[in-house]
C-alpha cells in the first residue's frame, strides 16, 4: 500500500485517477481504518486528503454553509453558525461514534462509506443538501441523496472526491431534527433513523417539508408522502398519524439481530413523528 | 513495502521514524518508540484504550495511520504525569481504587484530560458521555466517573 497526503485537490485527483490498482481516499479514517485492518478492502493506494486547506473548511455561502469533506464531527459541532441554521444536521452528525470517533469522523466519509444507517445521511437528505464533486473531468453538484447508490456503493467515478457538502439557506421560520433507535445510549448503529426538516409561515402551518429514513432500506429514504401529509397542517394528531403511517409504509428493511422487519417499519412511523414534533418545536424558535 | 519516514512532536519532544504506510499510530507508539501505555483493547475503535490526542484532539490511535502524525502534535498517557508527579487524575485513579485491570486506565486518563480541558467543571452526564468510548471490563465504570469528578474539583482549586 502507498500512502499519500497532497497539498491541493489537484495532485489528489490525479493521484487518484493515475492509480494502478485499487485507490481510496482517507478522510477520518473510522471507517477506512476499520476496514482496511480486518482486510475487507486491500487498496493499493491510500490519499488522505486532510492536509488541502480547503477541505479543512466551513465557509458561509449564499445564506447557507459549505462544509469541507475533511471537517471532523468534532469540528462541525462546535460551528455556531451551522448549529443555528441546522440543529438536525448537526446533531446527527454528532451521534456518529465516540468523543474518540468524532475527533476523526466526517460527514463526506459517513456518506462515502455508503451505509444504509449512516446517521448523518438522512439528516442531509431532509436538509436537501448538495454535495460537490470534483474529478478528472472537472467539477460537479450532486443532490447527497444520489451519492450511496447501495450498501457500500456510490455513484462516484473513479479518481472523483466529494469536497465538500453544501447546506442551503432556509426561510426564517424553519426547523430540523434527526433521531435514531438503538439499543443502547450511545455508541451503536442504528436500528432506524428518522430525519425531518419544515418550514412554517407566520400563522405557523408547514409550507414546506422534507422526511428521509435511514437503516429501512438498501439506501437512505426520501418520504415524499410524509412531507405531502406535514404540508397545510399545525401539526396536528391527524397529520402526526399521517407522516407515521407514510413512514411506515415506505420502508422495506432487513430482518437481523438488531430488529426484525416490523419493529423497523413501526419504530420508523414513531420515530418520523417524534423528529417531526422537535424540527416543529424548533421551527417555531 | 517501502517505509515512510515520519518527523513529529511527541509530548512535546521531536522525534523521528520510519514505520510502513500501513502501520497505525498505535504500533508506532508501542512498537517502534517503546511507549507501551497506549493499550490495544479491539484495534477498532469501539474501546478507547489506545486514546490520544493529535493536535489537541481526542483520538484512537488505532485508527490513524503512523504515516498521519507528520508535523502534528500528539500527547499521550506517558506525557501525562509530570516527571515525579502524577496527573491529579492519576492520583484520584488511585485514590478512588478506579481501576482493576488497567488495560482501560490510559485511555480514560487521556479522555478525561481532555474533557477537563474544554470543560473544567463537567456535570456527571457529561462526564459519562465523554467517556461512553472509553471501556472498561473491570470497574463497573463508577469509581472512574468519581475520581473523574473529584480530579475536575481538586483542579478547580476547590
Ligand atoms: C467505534 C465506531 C463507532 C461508529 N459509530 C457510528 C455511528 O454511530 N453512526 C454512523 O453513522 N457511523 C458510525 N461509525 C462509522 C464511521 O465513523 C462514520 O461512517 C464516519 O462518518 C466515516 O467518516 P470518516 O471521515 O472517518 O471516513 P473514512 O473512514 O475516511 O472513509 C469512509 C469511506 O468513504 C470514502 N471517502 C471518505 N471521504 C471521501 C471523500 N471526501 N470523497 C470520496 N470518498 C471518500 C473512503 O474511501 C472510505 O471508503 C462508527 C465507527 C467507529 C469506529
Ligand atoms: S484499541 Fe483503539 S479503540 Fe480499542
Ligand atoms: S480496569 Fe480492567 S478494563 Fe478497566
Amino acid at each position: 500500500m502507498q500512502y499519500e497526503a497532497p497539498q491541493t485537490l489537484d495532485a489528489a485527483v490525479a493521484l487518484l485517477a493515475d492509480a494502478r490498482g485499487a485507490a481510496r481516499v482517507l478522510a477520518g479514517g473510522t471507517d477506512l481504518l476499520v476496514q482496511l485492518r480486518s482486510g475487507a478492502i486491500e487498496p493499493d493506494l491510500v490519499v488522505d486528503i486532510k492536509r488541502i486547506d480547503e477541505l479543512k473548511k466551513i465557509t458561509a455561502e449564499d445564506g447557507g454553509y459549505r462544509i469541507g469533506a475533511a471537517v471532523s464531527g468534532a469540528e462541525l459541532g462546535e460551528h455556531e453558525g451551522v448549529r443555528a441554521l441546522w440543529p438536525g444536521v448537526v446533531e446527527a452528525t454528532e451521534l456518529i461514534g465516540s468523543t474518540q470517533v468524532q475527533g476523526r469522523a466526517t460527514m463526506a466519509g459517513n456518506l462515502c462509506n455508503a451505509s444504509p444507517a449512516a446517521d448523518s445521511v438522512p439528516a442531509m437528505v431532509a436538509a436537501d443538501a448538495t454535495a460537490r464533486i470534483v474529478g478528472p473531468d472537472g467539477v460537479r453538484d450532486t443532490s447527497v441523496r444520489d451519492v450511496a447508490t447501495g450498501p457500500g456503493q456510490t455513484s462516484l467515478g473513479r479518481g472523483e472526491i466529494v469536497v465538500s457538502i453544501f447546506l442551503p439557506a432556509r426561510p426564517a421560520r424553519s426547523g430540523d431534527a434527526y433521531l435514531r433507535f438503538i439499543p443502547r445510549t450511545e455508541m451503536d448503529i442504528a436500528v432506524v433513523g428518522a430525519a425531518v426538516s419544515v418550514s412554517l409561515d407566520d400563522e405557523g402551518t408547514c409550507v414546506a417539508a422534507r422526511v428521509s429514513l435511514g437503516a429501512v432500506a438498501a439506501r437512505v429514504l426520501l418520504v415524499d408522502e410524509g412531507a405531502r401529509v406535514l404540508i397545510g397542517t399545525k401539526l396536528d394528531d391527524d397529520a402526526l398519524q399521517a407522516l407515521a403511517a407514510a413512514a411506515s409504509a415506505a420502508c422495506s428493511p432487513i430482518n437481523d439481530k438488531r430488529g426484525t422487519i416490523e419493529f423497523r417499519t413501526d419504530v420508523a412511523g414513531v420515530l418520523a413523528r417524534r423528529a417531526a414534533q422537535t424540527a416543529f418545536e424548533r421551527a417555531k424558535g | 513495502m517501502s517505509q515512510i519516514h515520519v518527523s513529529t512532536t511527541l509530548n512535546g519532544d521531536p522525534v523521528e521514524y520510519l514505520c510502513e504506510p500501513d502501520e497505525t499510530l498505535l504500533d508506532v507508539l508501542r512498537d517502534r518508540l517503546g511507549l507501551t501505555g497506549s493499550k490495544e483493547g479491539c484495534g477498532s475503535g469501539d474501546c478507547g484504550a489506545c486514546s490520544v490526542t493529535v493536535d489537541g484532539r481526542l483520538v484512537c490511535s488505532c485508527l490513524v495511520l503512523g504515516a498521519e502524525a507528520q508535523d502534528r502534535e500528539i500527547e499521550t498517557i506517558e506525557g501525562v504525569a509530570q516527571g515525579e508527579n502524577l496527573h491529579p487524575l492519576q492520583q484520584k485513579i488511585l485514590d478512588h481504587a478506579a481501576l482493576q485491570c488497567g488495560v482501560c486506565t490510559p485511555g480514560f486518563i487521556v479522555a478525561a484530560k481532555a474533557l477537563l480541558e474544554r470543560n473544567p467543571d463537567p456535570s456527571e452526564t457529561e462526564v459519562r458521555y465523554w467517556l461512553a468510548g472509553n471501556l472498561c471490563r473491570c470497574t463497573g465504570y463508577d469509581k472512574i466517573v468519581r475520581a473523574v469528578m473529584d480530579a475536575a474539583q481538586e483542579m478547580r482549586g476547590a
